[in-house]
């Protein structure tokens, strides 16, 4: 399938994300400039780590402003699958596609570190294959990575299921010793209300080679092609299908709900 | 400014080198070009007191692409690929401005390395501050940790290795000292020689204005008690979005051709890149100032020359080509601009709205006289080599000292503020083994090794062992990840060298590192050198400091310092019986910095080096940590709370029991292996001549010493590695 990563000016892992869907995955990459219009003939996007405008003003803030975000807003509206790492998640939020803010690490300090986190809903082309509970060690790197939604939000979004990730131990306990920034309950990753635009803190790019210590991040991007590729071409009555979806063959009188359509 | 007289020393120049200007010219130089002198004669860009030391440095190799001279080494690893690399120091503007001087010292050594055109990878940062229980020196280590990481951090460059060194001896002074290590292919080596008269000279980047103007001759000047006040208009700012603009921009401009040299704007800015470039190339060079894209009205020419605006390069560019040079920096957001062209006569012109205000040979500003300073072993030296009776002390309460002192605990909260993992080639990160190790996915399955080494204390008591041992200990880190060295570059930092004794220090230093290097064959391929750093107290401790670069075959086969499994034998191998001259041990338990530290014998390193090297690369060892700081039994502690497995080890014999522990000398190893490849350690090691002691087995969540040379006699240490990991974890508490 065909990859679109974004590069703001001093985005810094375009090359990084590249590598992985390119080299160590086998999928088509489209580096997308800043300036892009249009996103046509792309799978799915990832709004790659970085420090991009400089993070000046507010981490995100320049960026979520950039043309290519018109695109980005556009793409996810139709079902687009969207994927925002790190300073991607904070253009995100930024930009409205996904609920809450991000303040300083309450030790306010960068930290680079490896972390766990636990899957908490399987309802995103970038989780449909994993399962809930799942534990996933992937490293982070942020200065601005604690996660805030006011009590309201916080409940609508759990209660909605788009709490994507939360910080947990090796054993996927919640815990706050397990929480590196301070983020509320542990939320490392979100979800929009339509499941396909997902953002997260953690590097699932620096997790995808033995090498590097850990493969659990690329459980996300091999979740999203098996899902887009399934949702493409799969025969409805399959269980690839069914997995792709979240749809059992008994709910086929409707069409498949595309990622991103809203419920009457 | 430009009236007619303007004394020399005003720019920091002596008489006899304003006679010398006077020499070269055959005329008075104008105030103007007596202020472009005053710069490039200073000690920083001059290096008029240490160029004749230097040439001591061997850099021969069969690697070697590129020494010193330009702006970075440039080694091959092989594959049509090649590392480039340097390291320089940032002392002054970090004590003056912490956060900004340690910034931009990661700006301008990247900008080096990438004027090579290669790509950089990796951040290598060696610190030394005064005691972190004076409120003075830890505020300048926060601001300095802080702003290395907001500068390598956002230029997406993985800071991935580095020291932290506290001692009374850099207070008020402390050392910043960066390396940057760079990736590019044979074919893109990228030089800084003007040539071909008719090209143009273009100015990219950020814009110049008014800061940092005379920053180079204040790098050269001692530090008083108002240089905080006083001398914050000579720090730079960085700016670290336009560097990685820059960065992006530039490699994409040497890629699409038409760009006949690159230099990076640093110390004396416009001024020092146009004479070195002219001067390299045999070429002179126009410089037209209106051109200069300049940050604010109504800038004086002095200002434009001098200033030392950061995020900028200087590129000759063939004529045709200058628009789509131009056009690819505006992709990037930043400016290009023709400033000026390449001239055949050798002279520096520079005029303003067409009136000439400076025509300079460019070797005769380039080319800094050499001075040749007094050189006098210090007067103390040799009543120091004796070493005092030391009590005994509690071994449990040393170890724990020993533990928490900066140099020695774990460097976790530093190098967490530092994203060590972007560009993902970190495959031994920080703190997880001897030196930090990078994958080359170019070149699969082979890696990079780096670590930075140094050591005041050493160096001060004798300065040719210390360097010695520095280098020693670089390529003792190396062996432990199982890389062979390739090359080193070195940051030298000393006081005053116009005093007799910090010259006499200073040479035998580079002669230790010289000498060090021919046994090895390790090249020099470049360095920087930085004087003058003296406070209110006196000179800093003399530190050379060496960045090493290895190179390994198998990034898979590499090795971490911790222990690995429970039940694996634990070893030493060594070369070299332990001391308690000038160790760690004396100094942070006993206050006392005393004794003549021992030589290392640089061919049973070697080939304690090749048993170590090959035994990683074998996949026999499950932790592999050389002797350092504390001796064998700080070696042992970390490798157990490293790993989270206790031990239980029998230390040789000594004539005392901290010797036994505590003692240090170069060449010794502690590793650990499965008991299955003892044997083959052992008929390896016996090949080459090497001893190995078996010390004992890993397991438990204690750590046992006994330090008789006899478990029998009961265990000398005997502590839950709970407690011995609070200890190393102390600076958790304190940045």
């Amino acid at each position: 399938m065909r990859f679109g990563v974004v590069i703001f000016p001093a985005s810094n892992c375009d090359r990084d994300c590249v590598h992985v869907l390119r080299a160590v995955l086998g999928q088509e990459v489209e580096e997308v400039w800043y300036e892009e219009r249009s996103l046509d003939g792309l799978d799915a996007v990832v709004l790659p780590g970085g420090f991009a405008y400089g993070d000046y003003l507010r981490a995100g803030a320049v960026a979520a402003r950039a043309p290519v975000m018109t695109a980005v807003r556009a793409f996810a509206q139709v079902g687009g699958a969207v994927l925002g790492i790190c300073n991607g998640f904070q253009i995100l939020l930024e930009a409205g596609l996904l609920p809450g803010a991000m303040l300083r690490n309450a030790v306010l300090r960068f930290r680079c570190t490896t972390v766990h986190v636990r899957v908490e809903s399987t309802q995103t082309p970038f989780t449909r294959t994993l399962r809930e509970g799942h534990v996933l060690q992937m490293p982070i790197a942020h200065g601005e990575g604690n996660y805030f939604a006011p009590g309201s939000l916080l409940s609508t979004i759990e209660e909605a299921g788009q709490v994507v990730f939360r910080y947990c131990d090796a054993d996927g306990r919640v815990t706050s010793d397990a929480n590196p920034n301070g983020s509320v309950r542990n939320v490392a990753g979100v979800c929009n209300p339509a499941g396909n635009v997902v953002g997260l803190m953690p590097h699932p790019e620096r997790a995808s080679e033995e090498v590097l210590g850990s493969r659990d991040g690329r459980l996300l991007f091999e979740s999203v092609i098996t899902t887009v590729i399934a949702r493409r071409e799969a025969p409805k009555q399959s269980r690839l299908y069914e997995i792709a979806t979240g749809l059992r063959p008994s709910q086929q009188g409707r069409s498949p709900r595309p990622f991103g359509a809203r419920d009457d | 400014m430009t009236t007619a007289t303007l004394a020399p020393e005003s720019v920091g120049l002596t008489r006899d080198e304003y006679e010398e200007i006077r020499r070269r010219l055959g005329r008075d130089p104008s105030p103007l070009e007596l202020r472009m002198f005053g710069v490039m004669w200073s000690e920083h860009c001059g290096y008029k007191h240490s160029k004749v030391t230097l040439e001591l440095l061997p850099a021969e190799s069969p690697r070697l692409l590129q020494g010193p001279g330009e702006n970075a080494g440039v080694l091959d690893i092989g594959g049509g690929w090649a590392v480039a690399f340097k390291m320089e120091s940032h002392n002054h503007p970090s004590a003056v401005d912490p956060f900004n001087g340690a910034a931009t010292g990661v700006g301008g050594i990247i900008r080096d390395v990438l004027s090579m055109g290669a790509r950089p990878i990796a951040l290598v940062d060696s610190l030394r501050f005064g005691p972190l229980d004076d409120p003075t020196s830890r505020r300048q280590a926060a601001g300095i940790i802080a702003g290395i990481a907001a500068y390598g951090n956002c230029v997406g460059i993985p800071t991935v290795a580095g020291e932290l060194v506290a001692h009374p001896g850099y207070r008020g002074t402390p050392l910043v000292n960066v390396a940057c290590v760079g990736l590019l292919r044979h074919g893109d080596v990228a030089r800084s020689r003007a040539a071909g008269p008719g090209n143009a000279v273009m100015l990219v980047g950020a814009r110049t204005g008014r800061d940092g103007i005379g920053g180079a001759a204040f790098a050269s000047a001692e530090l008083d008690t108002g240089s905080e006040r006083e001398d914050r208009a000579s720090v730079q700012i960085g700016d670290p979005f336009a560097g990685k603009l820059l960065i992006e921009a530039t490699l994409d401009a040497l890629r699409a051709g038409g760009v006949i040299a690159v230099q990076d704007l640093g110390a004396a800015g416009l001024t020092c890149a146009t004479s070195e470039m002219a001067a390299r190339g045999g070429m002179g060079m126009r410089l037209e100032l209106e051109r200069v894209p300049v940050r604010e009205e109504g800038m004086r020419p002095d200002e434009i020359l001098l200033s030392e605006s950061q995020e900028r390069m200087l590129l000759i560019v063939a004529p045709g080509a200058t628009e789509r040079v131009a056009e690819i920096y505006r992709r990037w957001g930043l400016r290009a601009a023709v400033v000026g062209d390449v001239v055949a006569a050798p002279s520096l012109t520079v005029h303003s709205g067409g009136t000439p205000l400076v025509s300079l040979p460019p070797y005769a500003l380039a080319e800094a006289p050499v001075h040749r300073p007094a050189a006098r072993e210090p007067a103390t030296l040799r009543a120091r080599w004796t070493m005092p009776d030391l009590p005994m002390v509690d071994p449990a309460a040393a170890l724990r000292t020993l533990l928490s002192t900066p140099a020695v605990a774990h460097k976790r909260a530093v190098y967490e503020q530092y994203d060590h993992m972007v560009q993902i080639r970190t495959v031994v990160v920080p703190g997880a083994g001897d030196a930090a190790v990078l994958r080359l996915p170019e070149l699969s399955p082979r890696g990079l090794a780096l670590v930075a080494d140094g050591d005041g204390r050493l160096a001060d008591l004798d300065p040719y062992r210390g360097a010695r041992r520095a280098v020693a200990e670089a390529a003792a880190n190396l062996a432990c990840v199982g890389a062979a060295p390739l090359g080193l570059t070195d940051c030298l930092n000393f006081g005053n060298p116009e005093h007799p004794e910090v010259f006499w220090t200073f040479r035998q230093a580079v002669t230790g590192i010289a000498d060090a290097c021919r046994a090895m064959r390790i090249p020099v391929v470049g360095g920087n050198v930085s004087f003058y750093n003296e406070s209110p107290d006196g000179p800093v401790l003399p530190t050379p400091v060496i960045t090493m670069v290895g190179l390994l075959e198998d990034v898979s086969r590499t090795c971490g310092a911790g222990f690995r499994e429970a039940e694996d034998i634990i070893v030493l191998i060594s070369a070299a019986d332990p001391d308690l001259a000038a160790s760690s041990y004396a100094s942070a338990v006993h206050g006392i910095e005393a004794g003549r530290p021992a030589d290392v014998d640089l061919d049973a390193h070697q080939r304690v080096l090749a048993v170590v090297r090959e035994a990683v690369a074998r996949g026999w060892l499950s932790s592999a940590h050389d002797c350092s700081d504390g001796g064998a039994a700080v070696a042992v502690t970390e490798s157990a709370i490293l790993g989270t497995i206790g031990a239980d080890v029998t230390l040789p014999a000594a004539a005392r029991t901290d010797a036994a522990l505590f003692g240090e000398a170069p060449s010794r190893f502690i590793l650990s292996l499965p008991e299955d490849r003892l044997s083959d350690l052992q008929a390896l090691a016996a090949v080459h001549g090497v001893p190995v002691a078996i010390l004992g087995r890993t397991g438990g969540d204690r750590l046992r010493i006994a330090a008789t040379g006899q478990r029998e006699q009961g265990w000398t240490i005997d502590l839950a590695l709970d407690e011995l990991s609070r200890a190393y974890e102390s600076l958790a508490d304190i940045l």
